[in-house]
């Protein structure tokens, strides 16, 4: 039988990033899967080399705009690590605050954007009107919505007032009352639960084979999350629960982010309560002395991985940064991939493609050359590229 | 069930949108921590470019005037991170509460 490909990026309306996916389907069915990434490079490691740590923290926040806290913490208890210092613990009681509210806003926007992918866009609308409260908390810590600037090598920034933390509460409540709403929804409406439970199937042992991460690896019953496994910040003493489900689907997915939503208010709470007075950072050098070092931290999607050597002068001579939806991305061809009884209907493919909360933007740390006229493709190495452009 | 009780309570509701650059201009939310356009005091000043170094978008430089070294800003450019403001030992700089900072002519965002 003949095969036919449906392709669908890198320029689609749909998917709101360029990548390209090629999906070979039998009918309504999806046979196999393929995704090509690399068309949102934007060099952000090579940039990263020639400023120096301080210039570089605006930089790092801006590789994510949803989980842009992630990776200003990652970078920055990276470079700590360099100088083995330890920053205040009020700071890290502030980061973990500010991490754990982006967390937050990111699962509520997923959450919503699941609503709009399976056609229930009422749950759109409710969920990104009660994911203001968030965002204005955000606003109060840290002055702005989105791109917090918050974060700074040897502490934070901003404090946090006695008098904000009364209206933190007050948010936090509403947030809690809304998230448990939301609970009720997932779980009981039809519109949710016909389209995604035994979607996009991931099995416990395809989620390890292939390295996923984050919700998406949790949802497929492994237990493995960063603030827990490698604590971080303030989150050896915060308690918290890693939520897993073995549903292995979609559903469990949604169920994932939906309670550790909860999950994440009680932290900020916890946090609020037991508010270490002192300083909120530490002055350091500029230079940091010579070494290298890795740091991890769970955000929102999974694990994010930074990695920095630093030669002993004021910037770094190599950043590598491994976002989370790379890791996730050989789990989702997994799921796109129709074997046995589990079928993968063209109509499901946005919200799988949705379900590992894509930030495909994040991703894109390498390029790769193409001569499709030749079918030839490579990677070359940053010696092979110079000797290139010096014969060019 | 629910929704209809929602919708019954958005009815009698004034929309939240503000008719912004027309009207309601006082009523525009601006939180206490906000970064806004930098402002810049010549007096307190004492030309240590420390600023400068720490700037990511290469908004600052260094120029001398009759009082000695001073920055100057290109304001089309920056990214409102206030590290400048955090690194002034002598608080000479600082991000006001000015949100509107779009213009057409660049020559017109530069502070001196």
């Amino acid at each position: 039988m003949p095969e036919f490909s449906v392709i669908i990026g890198p320029q689609h309306p749909a998917l709101k990033e360029p990548e390209s996916f090629t999906f070979w389907v039998d009918g309504e069915d999806v046979v196999r899967t393929q995704v090509r990434i690399g068309y949102a490079h934007k060099g952000i490691e090579k940039a990263a080399e020639s400023r120096t740590y301080i210039q570089n923290i605006p930089l790092i926040e801006r590789i994510c705009g949803i989980c842009n806290v992630a990776h200003t913490v990652c970078y920055t208890q990276n470079v700590e690590y360099l100088y083995e210092r330890k920053i205040p613990r009020r700071a890290e009681f502030i980061r973990t605050i500010i991490e754990e509210l982006n967390r937050i806003h990111s699962h509520l926007l997923w959450i919503g954007i699941a609503g709009h992918e399976i056609g229930f866009d009422t749950l759109l609308m409710y969920v990104w009107r009660d994911r203001e409260v968030v965002m204005d908390m955000i606003e109060a810590i840290t002055g702005n919505r989105v791109s917090t600037a918050l974060m700074t090598i040897g502490g934070v920034t901003r404090d946090i007032q006695p008098e904000l933390v009364a209206k933190l509460r007050k948010g936090l409540d509403i947030l809690e009352k809304r998230t448990e709403y939301y609970e009720k929804v997932v779980a009981n409406e039809s519109t949710v639960l016909v389209r995604t439970r035994g979607i996009g199937v991931l099995t416990q042992a395809e989620a390890i084979k292939h390295c996923a991460v984050g919700p998406t690896l949790r949802a497929s019953g492994v237990r493995s999350d960063i603030r827990a496994d490698d604590p971080y910040a303030a989150h050896d003493e915060v308690p918290f629960k890693v939520i897993t489900t073995d549903m292995c689907d979609l559903f469990g997915r949604v169920v994932v982010r939906v309670y550790e939503t909860i999950e994440s208010i009680r932290q900020v709470r916890y946090c609020l309560d037991h508010l270490p007075n002192g300083p909120i950072r530490i002055r350091l050098p500029n230079t940091p002395p010579r070494g290298e070092s890795v740091s991890r931290v769970e955000a929102p999607r999974g694990e994010d991985i930074h990695y920095v050597r630093s030669d002993g002068t004021d910037r770094p001579s190599r950043y590598k940064v491994r976002a989370p939806t790379l890791g996730n991305l050989a789990a989702l061809v997994e799921m796109l991939t129709s074997k046995g009884d589990y079928k993968v209907r063209v109509a499901d493919i946005p919200i799988v493609l949705a379900g590992i909360d894509p930030c495909m933007c994040c991703m894109d740390r390498t390029a790769r050359f193409v001569e499709p006229s030749k079918g030839k493709e490579w990677v070359w190495t940053w010696s092979q590229l110079k000797k290139y452009a010096k014969e060019r | 069930m629910a929704m209809e009780r929602e919708l019954l309570r958005h009815i009698f509701r004034k929309a939240v949108t503000l008719r912004y650059p027309f009207k309601d201009k006082e009523k525009v939310h601006i939180p206490s921590n906000f970064r806004g356009k930098i402002a810049f005091y010549r007096n307190r000043c004492i030309g240590c470019s420390m600023c400068f170094r720490v700037c990511p978008a290469e908004v600052i430089e260094m120029i001398d005037d009759e009082k000695g070294k001073r920055p100057m800003f290109y304001l089309d450019r920056c990214t409102h991170c206030a590290q400048c403001e955090d690194v002034c030992p002598t608080k000479a700089i600082e991000l006001t509460a000015q949100y509107e900072s779009a213009g057409t002519d660049r020559s017109q965002m530069i502070l001196k």
